[in-house]
């Protein structure tokens, strides 16, 4: 490309080819869109024609190769991006008051917090658990906890995301079974598990066994939900906790992707056809502070991970080259010190985005330095999102951003110095040696520790904390306190549910799923199954512990 | 006495979450300003950090949580500590902790709670002044 | 609390004295060298294992399930791990202990992390003094592991009757992994990680090396394969440990090794006292600034003020 002729081209080959298809299958919001003045906007903004030969083929079209721009033809001109909101608290009852609450708010998708002893595949009753059950999102033991939380939700009429890891398969079988008892057939299933144990072990510390068994339970939900789940994202690559971890923005797109290859490769090398999982691969960014690094982060990630897949993996689809990603906003950056700020921090990190062209955005709440959210926190946060649909007119044309001097030359930056990265674990002998030599975790490590010193120095300046400081803040917003009653409650709900199911039944089908784990077979169906007969979360897992063992962290400072 | 002394610091991460920055930060920091430092890692019940406070003979313990579970754990760990006769750990908490918590993990044993946005100095300087060596 | 009442308990086995010990040991507390002399003749009898490698060989897990097959066998252990101080604050990261959890309810496993605390001779000396104290409150295998990355790790070393090497299979940065240095003092060679591509290549490829060594010894190290996850081939590794034992009682090198130890060892005590002695006495007096002057300016010369000083010195102590 290159030439003006074959630019202009292109451009006819977008609005003829993608625009028009996309038009007739999803119109957009209006016939017209224009400023708040009433200047008319247009879809997509490129160069004058004097500018046309320095835009190059790099930037492409959006819904085009290499994506730069946006993955889809007409982005928000057609639909807003989803709205969802990351939560979850205390048991499945309080979790679907929040969920039916937040839906009727105007939130477009479900998004599941859940407790630490679930994530990490204990069940409530589990020593371990203490003072642990419901706190950072529900605590779900079994499919009488999942039905409650969907009671009166249905299934077909919502999308949603969990964030589960290590146990993802079976949150996966326990909301495919409350959708069978919904009379919703799996196929008619849509939502996204995270399942990305990789950045587990770099970033959020909820991995419980080692990489290899772990990337073989994710192959087996990636192939059985290609064939059973065409709705269904079986996996989130996340880069947003490595970010929270205190990562830099390139550092953030290069171990995400990295990670995201891996999976790809293990699904490759576990004979499924790239382009036959890839289509449903998503990926989950942080919206940082510096707005206009942020909007070049997402469009660089999108065009690598579409050269990545195009030309490494040698994916033949369009839609496997495309790079989808949910985003939330960054809970690193909220401070617990004059906590309306964090309201006005929110807002401009899901500005960033959605001028980046993000598919799903979770805000997050202003009290979140110091709580789990209250409900007048939540709605705030949400109607942050409405706002900018609805009032600031940045959905009403593509990637606006794209052409800014300052925008392409900081995505290329990005891009380039995201790409050394993989030179390095490519040398280091691969993503999994890195993870396990603690490559990845200490570059994060060395990078929060310096951001650090440099707001201890006042060399950056974090507002309400090293500056502009009230002397002697007394706290004035409302704090969420999960009541220590739930967990009591929560284990009697346990003890009793494995008194009250057919355990013989139980037993033999954790019985089958050893033999399945030990063996080759997709441990999917045998899931299911042991779900069905309410085998708990904590019982899986530990016929899986006992058949992969635990991993063990390195020793990364 | 000679000057060879050094402070030992036991950073742990007691409960089950992951989210280990803050811990880490606080680790490099306390190395810096000359300490020895034992970090545990991730998932530790507090019979753990009482043990390896007592084998690793240690000055203060450092402990820091982001998931809510301070008020169950905390409490066990100073009195874990108590059980086994030991007095002169100076005993520090972080994380996520609310204010109105506070007050009651103060009167458990906890010598300061430190919430997030404090400045490392602020840690360091604690320590070195509140240290029983 | 003066180290010497600590002994007691140390004997019993408590592990809070012998903690309190080690800690005095390091700070070269003035009773410390008293309780050590107490404890002495309650030495000897552990068996003492060196583990040392390159960063990211797998020391630490190694080290982890070795303690797990010999709890198995019913020995009792103790662990030192040895990592270097910052060379600019003196403070350390330790954290070794991350990858021990499995221990941390057995009352006989006892696991202690020390730095390197800056100078290379205090290293050597504390370590081997800890690592007494522990063979005196009665473990029957102690091990140290060091990080193999230089000179100083291999003096640490030097301590232990059977010394293990450990390595795992990889590309680029691990290729320069077993330093000329290491390879000498190794007792036992283990791969660890045995499941990754290149495992076998290594194995030959550190035959080869020995191979190449040309001296005359009666115990060619063995290489063995392990996986430190599954635990695979460490019931190998933990016989190997103890055929060497064997071999160096059965050949008499136990009771040599045991004379020229306790030949180093008090040549090292006495030079170290007698320097600190030495110095004591000399640093901060006028007449010793006086001199340093002189040789600055060329008013005189090392050489002769040395000589001038010791003399002085021993009159003094004859006197």
């Amino acid at each position: 490309m290159g030439s003006e002729k074959g630019l202009r081209k292109t451009f006819k080959e977008w609005d003829e080819g993608p625009v028009a298809k996309t038009l007739a299958k999803f119109p957009e919001r209006k016939e017209q869109f224009e400023t708040l003045s009433g200047i008319p906007v247009d879809r997509l903004y490129s160069p004058s024609e004097k500018a046309l030969k320095e835009y190059g083929p790099e930037l492409g079209f959006p819904g085009m190769f290499p994506f730069t721009r946006g993955v889809q033809p007409t982005m928000y001109r057609g639909r807003f991006w989803t709205m969802r909101q990351y939560s979850g608290f205390a048991t499945a009852r309080e979790t679907n008051e929040r969920f039916k609450f937040l839906l009727n708010q105007g939130q477009t998708g479900l998004s599941i917090a859940f407790d630490l002893p679930t994530q990490i595949g204990y069940d409530s009753d589990n020593p371990l658990a203490q003072g642990e059950v419901g706190k950072v999102g529900v605590a779900i033991d079994s499919l009488a906890d999942m039905e409650l939380l969907f009671d009166g939700i249905p299934l077909d009429k919502v999308s949603t995301s969990m964030t589960i890891n290590a146990p993802a398969a079976i949150l996966l079988a326990m909301y495919i079974a409350v959708g069978e008892k919904q009379g919703v057939p799996m196929n008619k299933l849509r939502g996204t598990i995270q399942n990305d144990i990789l950045k587990e072990y770099v970033a959020r510390g909820t991995w419980v066994f080692g990489p290899n068994p772990s990337l073989r339970i994710t192959t087996d939900i990636m192939e059985y939900c290609a064939k059973n789940l065409p709705l269904w994202n079986p996996l989130s690559i996340s880069g947003y906790h490595i970010r929270e971890a205190g990562s830099t923005a390139v550092q953030e797109i290069a171990f995400t992707l990295l990670n995201g290859m891996a999976y790809v490769q293990a699904g490759v090398d576990s004979g499924l056809d790239v382009d036959s999982f890839a289509p449903r691969l998503s990926f989950f960014f942080n919206a940082h502070n510096d707005i206009l690094e942020e909007v070049a982060k997402f469009r660089a990630a999108r065009r690598m991970w579409a050269h990545l897949m195009r030309e490494k993996m040698g994916a033949k689809d369009p839609r496997s080259w495309k790079l989808r990603f949910h985003t939330q906003t960054a809970g690193c950056s909220l401070t617990s010190q004059q906590p309306m700020n964090n309201v006005v921090r929110v807002a401009y990190q899901a500005l960033a985005a959605i001028l980046g062209g993000t598919q799903s955005l979770h805000t997050n709440s202003m009290d979140e330095a110091l709580c789990l959210p209250t409900e007048d926190a939540v709605r705030v946060a949400l109607r942050t999102q409405q706002i900018l649909a609805h009032e600031s007119g940045i959905a009403n044309t593509i990637d606006p951003l794209g052409g800014s001097y300052y925008i392409e030359s900081l995505t290329n930056q990005l891009e380039a110095a995201a790409y050394k990265y993989f030179d390095q674990v490519e040398s280091m002998g691969g993503v999994v040696r890195a993870i396990e030599k603690g490559f990845f975790q200490r570059e994060i490590a060395e990078s929060a520790y310096k951001y650090q010193l440099g707001v201890d120095a006042g060399q950056r300046t974090v507002v309400g904390v090293n500056d502009f400081i009230i002397e002697d803040e007394e706290l004035k917003i409302p704090v969420l306190k999960v009541d220590k009653e739930i967990e009591c409650h929560q284990v009697e709900r346990v003890i009793l549910g494995r008194r009250k199911r057919d355990n013989k039944k139980v037993l033999e089908y954790l019985d089958d799923l050893r033999k399945v784990s030990k063996g080759t077979e997709n441990v999917m169906p045998s899931v299911l199954k042991a779900v069905r007969a309410h085998a708990t979360v904590g019982e899986i897992m530990h016929v899986w512990r006992e058949v992969y063992g635990e991993w063990n962290q390195p020793e990364v400072l | 006495m000679s000057s060879s002394k050094k402070i030992r610091v036991l950073v742990a991460k007691p409960g089950l979450d992951g989210h280990d920055r803050g811990a880490k930060i606080v680790a490099r920091a306390l190395r810096d300003a000359g300490m020895e430092v034992i970090y545990t890692g991730l998932r530790q019940t507090p019979e753990m950090i009482v043990e390896a406070a007592i084998s690793e003979d240690v000055n203060v313990i450092g402990m820091s949580i982001l998931s809510g579970a301070h008020n169950a754990l905390f409490p066990k760990v100073m009195e874990l500590l108590k059980a086994e006769g030991v007095d002169n750990i100076l005993v520090i908490g972080g994380g996520i902790i609310p204010q109105d918590d506070v007050p009651a993990l103060k009167a458990a044993g906890i010598a300061e709670v430190f919430g997030p946005g404090t400045p490392l100095a602020e840690i360091v300087g604690y320590i070195e002044s509140n240290v029983k060596l | 609390m003066p180290a010497t009442k600590l002994v007691k308990g140390v004997l019993k086995g408590n592990r809070r004295d012998l903690a309190r010990l080690i800690t005095l040991i390091e700070n070269e507390h003035s009773s410390a060298a008293n309780a050590l002399s107490m404890l002495y003749k309650h030495t000897g009898n552990a068996h003492i294992v060196g583990v040392t490698g390159p960063p990211g060989s797998g020391k630490s897990t190694l080290v982890t399930r070795i303690t797990a097959e010999y709890r198995k066998r019913s020995k009792t252990i103790g662990i030192v791990c040895v990592d270097p101080s910052s060379p600019f604050t003196g403070g350390a990261l330790l954290g070794d202990r991350i990858r021990m959890q499995e221990h941390s309810f057995d009352k006989d496993v006892y696991v202690r992390s020390m730095s390197t605390r800056g100078h290379l001779g205090g290293l050597a000396r504390a370590t081997s003094d800890a690592v007494r104290a522990i063979d005196a409150s009665g473990k029957d295998i102690v091990i140290v592991e060091t990080v193999g990355a230089g000179q100083s790790e291999v003096k640490v070393v030097e301590v232990a009757h059977t010394v293990i090497v450990a390595d795992v299979p990889g590309a680029g940065d691990d290729i320069q992994a077993i330093k000329a240095g290491i390879m000498e003092i190794a007792d036992i060679f283990v791969v660890n990680k045995a499941d990754y591509p290149g495992a076998d290549k290594k194995v030959t490829e550190i035959n080869a090396m020995l191979d190449l060594d040309s001296r005359e010894r009666g115990w060619r190290p063995p290489v063995l394969l392990t996986n430190a996850l599954t635990g695979d081939g460490i019931p190998e590794l933990v016989d190997m440990i103890g055929e060497h034992m064997s071999y160096l009682q059965e050949t008499g090198l136990l009771k040599e090794k045991g004379l020229q130890r306790s030949r180093d060892e008090l040549e090292q005590i006495m030079e170290y006292k007698l320097t600190r002695e030495l110095f004591t006495r000399l640093r901060g007096t006028p007449e010793y600034e006086q001199a340093i002057k002189k040789i600055a300016g060329r008013d005189d010369d090392p050489y002769s003020v040395a000589e001038r000083l010791i003399a002085g010195f021993l009159i003094s102590v004859r006197e």
